[in-house]
Order: structure tokens, then C-alpha cells, then sequence
């Protein structure tokens, strides 16, 4: 198992924002965590990537208690959010963004951190046509390939998405998807929080559906997309 | 000729302090307002060691730097763990606490009565008297200070320290310690503001508390803001205009009794306007969010 989250719990001050959350993710899954505004899915997140202090429970990563670490160690470990809204660094060039990525990891070895900026100008063509240009005036779906290619830049083994659709037309949302398992194809574990529950379901494997800071349903991704209750209450169908 | 010399000296001085203080400001985006006091532990420092243990100038210049930077930790220690307004406040607490210190400690600063009689520099057993010459040697520390800033700023460190002022957040799942790297620039800092203090000390020949207030630390801010935070020649133009300006409206010829507030009031006026034109400043591309 990758990633474990035994019965965690966590506050905003005297808000309770997860409540005895507890779920595990397989190497090579795509899981999506779904559920309304302030379910506590972005919590659940932000507590795993060391984000949001929790108030108890604890997140297991390959076995190893990661409580309390700082989310630069746990990058280093190979566990990389890419925050909610893309949060790209828009007075830098696309390239220079990328580079920020290679920074840490591969410390001074620029053939690493060439082939690592090779493979995802690979997976985002529009990226290398548009490699010399601030990222600030590239259009929202750019920046959120702009924020995950930077996120791979570091190698992640498992790989955070917080929304990765969100503020993006419905073309680029399944270009979005459609890369998304590419590049969990080609290795990378992938946890997504998605307010687009029925896209993110398509592609994941599992799902965790949150409501009120607990999670009501799990199950296989095909199976909730088939769940009356779960399509009734959070695909808002009839 | 004596008088504009001076005023080019002292437009040095406050180019370092600028400078350092973009740095944490401009590039880093850490709203610190506690500037002066770095400057004040400089040129205290280097001028008792100066007074009291008959020290070169030289040698009290870079002890006197050292141990700002080492107050650049102490001071940054909390304060890199606050967010924008919270760090403006707590700097501005800390540079208060310097303040007073340098006030009150009596025994060790004279306090209010000030240290005179700070040694000047000499270099190979000639004193340096004349004025032209601590303009060629602050010439020569602002030169260095600019060679060294904008090395820094250019580096790969300096791209880290803008992904901090940019978006902190996405800084750190890009995996960078953000808190070490804030607090490196605090130290980088303080160790130029603790020289261009001990630089002024011995220029000076006297310093007491009042050259440290918290109202110093304002006016260099408001350098580094009006001449455009996250630039280099911003730093150098808003010192320079600064110091200069209230300078040149002594020759306006108003009459005495109301040159002193009319002086304030257009210079304040001054900063009104440029902040509603064009609030990046003079040079800068980057601005407050």
C-alpha cells in the first residue's frame, strides 16, 4: 500500500473539517475523492501533504508515519501536491517554471533536470511551443498543464491533484483527464480531489465520496458511477 | 560644495540600506519593517568596539555586520513564520525593542547621550578626513553591495525567492523550505544594513538612538516602494530622490517659520501622488498584493 490515512481528524479553529477520515491508496491507482463544497476533501488533501496540521490520526506513506513532516520533506519522499486554482509562477517563463521544479530533487544536474523538462514538453506539446513565454498570459487550461508538468519535475511516486478542472472550459477539462491517465500510466499513483464527480469518476478506479467532513460511500469508480444514491445526491441526477 | 558631498554620502549610505532591504522586501515579498534596527546593532557595535577596545574601523565594520546578521536570525527566527501583515507588525515590535535597548542600556550605550568621538576610517596610516574620500569609500561599498545583490538576485536562489513572493504555497509542494530560504534572506539583510550603519557611525564621528527609530525603518522602506520594489535601480533612484529631495526644497526660500512643515507636507504630498500614479514605483514591475 502507498499511502495510508488511519482515523484522521483535523480542525480549522474550533471547526471540525475531517471527522475519523481513514483510506488507503494502492500503488498505480488513480483515486478521486468527491463530495460537495466543504466536504472536507481539499482538508483531507492539505492534511496528507502536511499542508494542514491534523488533530489526530495519522497518514502512513510506503509505511512510514509522515505526521508533522514539512511538505518540502515529503516532496523529497516522492509525495507532490499540485495546490488548488494551478498557482503557477507567473512572471517566469513556462521554462523557468519548470526549472523551479528541477531545483531541489536532482541538486545541479542539469542533464537530469533537460530530460525531465524533455519528457513533459513530451506530454504537453503546447508547453514546448510556448516555453519562452510568461506563464501568466497563458490561457487556464496551459497553466494547470504548466502546474502539473512542474509537479513531475520532481518524480513524484504518488501525485496530488487539488481540482484540477476547476475554472477550466469542458474541452481542456478532458485534455486535463486524458493526461492525467497518461501519466498515471506511465507510473505515477494519482490522488485528485474533483468537484466534477462524474469526469473524475470516469477516470479513476476508486473513489472516496466525502460529505460533512466523513466519507459515506468507497468503492470501485464504476461502481459509484452506477450507485443510485451516490448519482441522485452528487452527479445530480434524477 | 562640503554640503552636496555630504549629501551624496549619505544617499550612499541609504543605497546599502535600500538594497538589503529590497531584498527582503522586493524579491522575497516580506513586508519587514524593522530595517534601522539592523543598521543601529552595525553601528553600535563596530563603534564601541572602536571606543572602548580601541578596534580598527575596519575590523568593527565587518564584526559590527556580522553580529546584525546574526540579529538578522534572531529577528527573522519568528518573524519568517508570519504572513504579510503579521510580519510587518512583528518587525516593527522588534525594531522597537532595539530601539529601546539602545536607548535604555545606559551603562553599555550612553543611551540618549550618544557615543561621540567614533573613530574615522584611515587606510595605510592616513585618516580619512576629508569628505570626497568617504565618498569614494561609500562609492566603493555601494559598488560592492549592488556586484553582490544582484548576483544574489540572478542566481538560482534569487528564482527561489521570487517563487516565494509569487505563490509561498506552490513554492513548498515544489518541495523548497521556504522558512530557511526566508530566513537566509533576513541574514543577507541584515549583514549589509549592520555595514551601511557601521559605515555611517564612523562617517558621522557620533551616533545616538535616535538615527535607529522605527520612522528610519519607514523612510527606507518607502526608498525601496518608491523606486520600485524586486529592482535594483529602483533601490539606487528612490535612495537617491529621497534624500536629495527634501534637500532641494530648502532652497525654495519660503520663509523660516513655515519651511520646516511646508517641507514635510509637500514631501508627504510627493509620496501621495507617486502612490496613486504609479504605485509600483519608479523602476519597479512588481507591487503589493
Amino acid at each position: 500500500m502507498l499511502l495510508e490515512v488511519r482515523n484522521l481528524t483535523a480542525y480549522y479553529d474550533t471547526v471540525l473539517a475531517l471527522d475519523d477520515i481513514s483510506l488507503n491508496i494502492n500503488e498505480g491507482e488513480i483515486v478521486a475523492m468527491i463530495g460537495p463544497n466543504g466536504a472536507g476533501k481539499s482538508t483531507a488533501l492539505k492534511a496528507i501533504c502536511g499542508l494542514v496540521k491534523p488533530k489526530s490520526g495519522e497518514v502512513l506513506f510506503r509505511g512510514e508515519n509522515i505526521n508533522g513532516k514539512q511538505p518540502y520533506q515529503l516532496v523529497e519522499k516522492g509525495l507532490c501536491l499540485v495546490p488548488e486554482g494551478r498557482r503557477v509562477f507567473t512572471s517566469m517563463t513556462v521554462l523557468e517554471n519548470l526549472e523551479m521544479g528541477g531545483y531541489t530533487v536532482s541538486s545541479g544536474q542539469s542533464s537530469v533536470v533537460r530530460e525531465r523538462i524533455e519528457k513533459v514538453f513530451e506530454l504537453f506539446p503546447v508547453l514546448k511551443e510556448r516555453r519562452k513565454q510568461r506563464s501568466g498570459t497563458l490561457s487556464s487550461g496551459e497553466q494547470q498543464m504548466l502546474a502539473i508538468g512542474r509537479a513531475l519535475m520532481l518524480k513524484p511516486k504518488l501525485l496530488l491533484l487539488d481540482e484540477p478542472s476547476l475554472g477550466l472550459s469542458p474541452n481542456y477539462m478532458d485534455t486535463v483527464f486524458e493526461k492525467i491517465k497518461e501519466i498515471n500510466i506511465d507510473g505515477t499513483t494519482i490522488l485528485l480531489v474533483e468537484q466534477n464527480a462524474r469526469m473524475a469518476l470516469e477516470y479513476a478506479n476508486r473513489g472516496y465520496v466525502f460529505e460533512i467532513g466523513k466519507i459515506a460511500f468507497e468503492d470501485k469508480a464504476k461502481n459509484l458511477l452506477k450507485n443510485d444514491l451516490v448519482r441522485k445526491s452528487f452527479l445530480g441526477e434524477r | 560644495m562640503e554640503y552636496l558631498l555630504h549629501i551624496l554620502v549619505i544617499a550612499g549610505i541609504y543605497i546599502i540600506l535600500a538594497l538589503s532591504l529590497n531584498l527582503i522586501v522586493g524579491y522575497t515579498g516580506l513586508p519587514a519593517l524593522g530595517h534601522a534596527a539592523f543598521s543601529c546593532i552595525g553601528a553600535y557595535t563596530s563603534s564601541l568596539l572602536a571606543l572602548n577596545m580601541g578596534l580598527s574601523p575596519w575590523i568593527g565594520l565587518l564584526i559590527g555586520a556580522c553580529v546584525a546578521a546574526l540579529s538578522g536570525i534572531v529577528i527573522g527566527y519568528p518573524a519568517v513564520r508570519l504572513k504579510g501583515d503579521y510580519l510587518a507588525l512583528a518587525t516593527f515590535g522588534l525594531g522597537v525593542i532595539v530601539y529601546s535597548i539602545a536607548k535604555n542600556w545606559v551603562s553599555l550605550t550612553r543611551g540618549p547621550m550618544g557615543l561621540p568621538g567614533i573613530p574615522g576610517f584611515s587606510i595605510a596610516g592616513f585618516q580619512l578626513s576629508e569628505i570626497w574620500s568617504y565618498l569614494l569609500l561609500i562609492l566603493v561599498f555601494v559598488v560592492i553591495t549592488i556586484f553582490i545583490i544582484n548576483r544574489i538576485v540572478n542566481s538560482p536562489f534569487g528564482r527561489i525567492l521570487r517563487s516565494i513572493r509569487e505563490d509561498e504555497i506552490a513554492s513548498q509542494a515544489l518541495g523548497k523550505n521556504t522558512i530557511k530560504y526566508k530566513l537566509l534572506v533576513f541574514i543577507i539583510g541584515a549583514f549589509f544594513a549592520g555595514i551601511a550603519g557601521s559605515l555611517y557611525a564612523h562617517y558621522i564621528t557620533f551616533i545616538d538612538p535616535s538615527s535607529f527609530t522605527v520612522m528610519e525603518s519607514i523612510t527606507i522602506l518607502l526608498m525601496v516602494i518608491f523606486g520600485g520594489m524586486g529592482n535594483i535601480s529602483g533601490s539606487m533612484v528612490g535612495a537617491v530622490i529621497l534624500v536629495v529631495f527634501p534637500e532641494l526644497l530648502r532652497f525654495l526660500g519660503m520663509p523660516s517659520s513655515i519651511a520646516a512643515p511646508m517641507r514635510q507636507m509637500i514631501y508627504g504630498l510627493l509620496l501621495v501622488v507617486l502612490m496613486l500614479r504609479r504605485p509600483q514605483g519608479i523602476m519597479g514591475a512588481y507591487r503589493f498584493k
